[in-house]
């Protein structure tokens, strides 16, 4: 069963935690230009919003790769950048609408989130479940199962 | 490793800046951050300089752990001479700053001189430089925050700055990092605004990658990240209520300074308490607190987001307040609230939103308004003074007014800019001043907890809470309950946390941590982080080491044992109500037996013996 990453930025108190878990993961040092996930505080309106690659079916960044650096893992549906093929081109990260894939300086590839083939380590690292790695066909249900409470009369009755 | 072996040293007067490796033989002994950074500071600084004179220095220290994957990994200190108390001051903020300065490839940053014109230092990893501060000087923290980000087109730069309160010279000045987080106590910021520095700004994405076990240290954080969760206080009271989980606690214990610590419990406590924080405001709906937040790698996120009800009379004609910041922590809202006797939740975090805005510690702005409200009860201040206003206990329209006076360095506004030692000299009646060594108490009435009368007379930056936080045990049995009315057995119980607290504030972490961790659930990450053997022995060594060495730079700037010691009002006056009715503080009981443990002579001086033992300099 394929799985995805749930974001929930009511829950997230925007330590980092995720960002330097990911930049272990990915790169062995704690440095959150690193990560793939990225918290963004939008300090006025005291929110904190974490974001990363949604892993679209129908990837930009794969369609717009010139050399095919970029495949899907078909066990975790994960589009996975391939180090050793990637020129190094950027052309995905112009094709992506969302800015999830980036430029690595220090290795001249691309680099994306690749859910730690099947083991997302942000997801461990969150303190506060606004990271959870749930069903894919299921991702809006703990959504629904709170709008059911409110919207249940019984118990709100009660 | 964890280090980065690196220091950048500033010369202010010059203009000049130059890289050095981070002297490996005190990191032995020192550790990092508070530890480490005084090591420097009493190495280069003649302890009896003007702590606003170019010859002092200013030193930003991280530690070892500061911007891993450690739980409360965002931790810096800022070491100098402080201008309130002569003694030594160690001020220590979370946020993101820290951890920034670490990613950009710096254990420490030594600032020396004054720069002729004002300046702020701009650090890009390897690069670093001064630039002129002309655009930014005269301006709050939060303008100069938004006008450096903006110059540097880097929404991700991390800026520490002082405010206008410190250009002025406010003796309690802080200096804020990330908006909202501030290394508060003892004016640091006072001695960074002398020195014509205005802000640092940082930015670094080096990373931090010399861990010396990454293996071990992982499972040994993540391991230790559990113990938080599981815990009460750092899993669900923090989170939940933040610091002002403390204020009913210690109010029904009798121990809430109240009135000028005239009286110990506050009628109104529970109107600005973490609870009265979630309640919904019957203007909006909404209540004071939109959010917990955490600084960077904190797995705990007591901090508040909160705003004023924007049609409270101090911002009503203010849309520059009406959204989210920094909201109350428990000593804002003690020292703001109870102490001035006002229970206007909106006008406690309102003037919390001015201490952050403009750098000021807002324990001594309380107390130093609530030292002024007495003094005008007893005639020494009048409304020749003031122009006309009155000075109320109760009255949140006093207490807004006294801060913006300091923030506009008016005349009365300098006077109360001077700390309440100084405010209460000016007037004639120095006995009104609730410090130690000049500095103001923290939230815990000594009478009614009697540890913290005796932490609060030996700490070596004067009055203070974070440097033997016997609280955690006399108040909520951390790790073991003792009797807060009980004198006896307290001497030990102090040096034990002093010295476990100096170990910690060396390491890069959050001393909140240590309402879930004891020594031996810190000394492993710190072990698998670091080079060398980091047993829970020899941090609380080098703790020990540390107090020793504060204590030695404040005996040859001039204090002596004399100045470990309490207001009269707090050993004379008894408590009036609560379980601790009757008492004062049996500091004089303590303090001869907290001598004798440190291994000090009668006058309170580290014997040859204890210096030769810890190898002091
Ligand atoms: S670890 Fe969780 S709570 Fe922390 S910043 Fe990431 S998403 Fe937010």
């Amino acid at each position: 069963m394929q799985k995805s990453l749930y974001l929930d930025a009511d829950k997230c108190t925007g330590c980092k935690q995720c960002e330097l878990a990911c930049s272990f993961e990915r790169d062995g040092s704690f440095n959150p230009i690193k990560s793939s996930i990225q918290i963004f505080t939008f300090h006025e309106a005291g929110r904190f919003v974490p974001y990363t690659c949604t892993q679209c079916d129908d990837a930009w960044c794969m369609t717009a790769c010139p050399v095919d650096a970029i495949t899907i893992n078909t066990a975790t549906g994960a589009k996975e950048v391939n180090e050793a093929t990637c020129v190094g081109c950027k052309v995905c990260t112009i094709a992506c609408p969302f800015g999830t894939i980036n430029y690595n300086t220090d290795t001249g590839k691309v680099t994306k989130c690749d859910l730690c083939g099947g083991d997302p380590q942000c997801v461990t690292a969150c303190p506060t479940d606004a990271i959870t790695y749930v069903e894919a066909d299921a991702t809006g249900f703990s959504r629904m199962k709170e709008w059911a409470a409110k919207t249940d009369n019984a118990q709100s009755a009660a | 490793m964890a280090w980065t072996n690196k220091v950048l040293r500033v010369n202010l007067t010059e203009g000049t800046l130059r890289y050095e490796p981070l002297n490996q033989e005190w990191v032995k002994d020192y550790l990092g951050q508070r530890g480490l950074g005084t090591r420097y500071l009493v190495d280069e600084v003649d302890p009896e300089v003007d702590a606003l004179s170019p010859e002092n220095k200013m030193i930003f220290a991280t530690g070892p752990l500061t911007g891993t994957a450690a739980s409360t990994s965002a931790r810096y200190s800022v070491i100098t001479k402080s201008p309130l108390t002569g003694a030594i001051a160690c001020s220590n903020s979370g946020g993101f700053f820290g951890p920034e300065l670490k990613f950009a490839g710096l254990d420490m940053v030594i600032f020396e001189g004054k720069s002729p014109t004002p300046v702020y230092l701009y650090i890009e990893n390897d690069e670093a430089k001064l630039l002129p501060a002309d655009d930014i000087w005269g301006k709050s923290v939060w303008e100069a925050d938004e006008i450096l980000h903006k110059a540097h087109h880097d929404p991700q730069l991390r800026v520490a700055a002082v405010g206008r309160a410190a250009e002025s010279g406010c003796l309690y000045a802080a200096i804020v990092n990330d908006l909202h987080r501030a290394a508060g106590r003892s004016g640091v910021g006072t001695v960074m605004a002398s020195k014509n520095l205005k802000a640092i700004a940082v930015r670094g994405t080096k990373g931090i990658s010399n861990i010396k076990d990454p293996k071990r240290f992982m499972a040994s954080t993540a391991q230790e990240k559990e113990v938080l969760a599981e815990n009460a206080v750092t899993g669900t009271g923090l989170p939940a209520l933040g610091t002002q989980v403390l204020m009913n606690v210690i109010n029904e214990i009798g121990a809430m300074p109240t009135r000028n610590m005239q009286d110990v419990q506050f009628e109104g406590a529970s109107k600005i308490s973490g609870e009265a924080m979630l309640e919904p405001r019957e203007s909006d709906g909404k209540p004071n607190l939109t959010t917990n937040a955490g600084c960077f790698g904190c797995t705990i996120a007591c901090g508040r987001i909160s705003t004023v009800d924007t049609s409270h009379f101090s911002v009503k004609d203010k849309p520059q307040y009406h959204h989210n910041s920094g909201g109350l922590e428990y000593e804002a809202a003690w020292a703001l609230g109870s102490d001035t006797c006002v229970d206007d939740l909106d006008a406690a975090t309102y003037v919390n939103f001015l201490c952050n805005e403009d750098g000021m510690d807002p324990i001594t702005l309380g107390s130093t308004i609530a030292a002024a409200m007495e003094l005008f009860e007893k005639g020494a201040i009048t409304t020749e003074h003031t122009g006309g206003v009155e000075l109320e206990f109760g009255s949140p329209q006093s207490l807004v007014w006294c801060a913006e006076q300091v923030v506009a360095a008016t005349e009365f506004g300098k006077d109360l800019g001077l700390g309440s030692k100084r405010l209460c000299e000016k007037y004639g009646m120095p006995d009104l001043s609730m410090t130690v060594k000049g500095q103001e108490f923290p939230a815990y009435d000594p009478r009614g907890i009697q540890g913290m009368g005796l932490a609060y007379a030996t700490s070596n930056r004067g009055a203070c809470h974070l440097r033997g936080y016997t609280v955690a045990s006399e108040v909520l049995g951390i790790p073991e309950k003792t009797d807060p009315l009980v004198s006896e057995g307290k001497a030990g119980l102090v040096i034990a946390f002093q010295d476990a607290t100096a170990a910690v504030d060396s390491a890069g972490l959050c001393l909140f941590t240590t309402f879930a961790w004891g020594m031996d659930n810190i000394a492993p990450q710190i072990d698998s982080a670091c080079e060398g053997d980091w047993s829970v022995e020899r941090l609380l060594e080098v703790g020990e080491r540390i107090w020793n060495m504060e204590r030695d730079f404040n005996l040859k700037a001039g204090l002596t044992g004399a100045d470990d010691n309490l207001p009269k009002r707090l050993l004379k006056d008894v408590a009036k109500t609560g379980p601790a009715k009757g008492r004062v503080s049996e500091l004089d009981v303590m303090l001869p037996e907290y001598y004798e443990l440190r291994g000090w002579d009668s006058t309170g001086v580290p014997t040859d013996d204890t210096r030769q033992r810890l190898s002091l300099a």
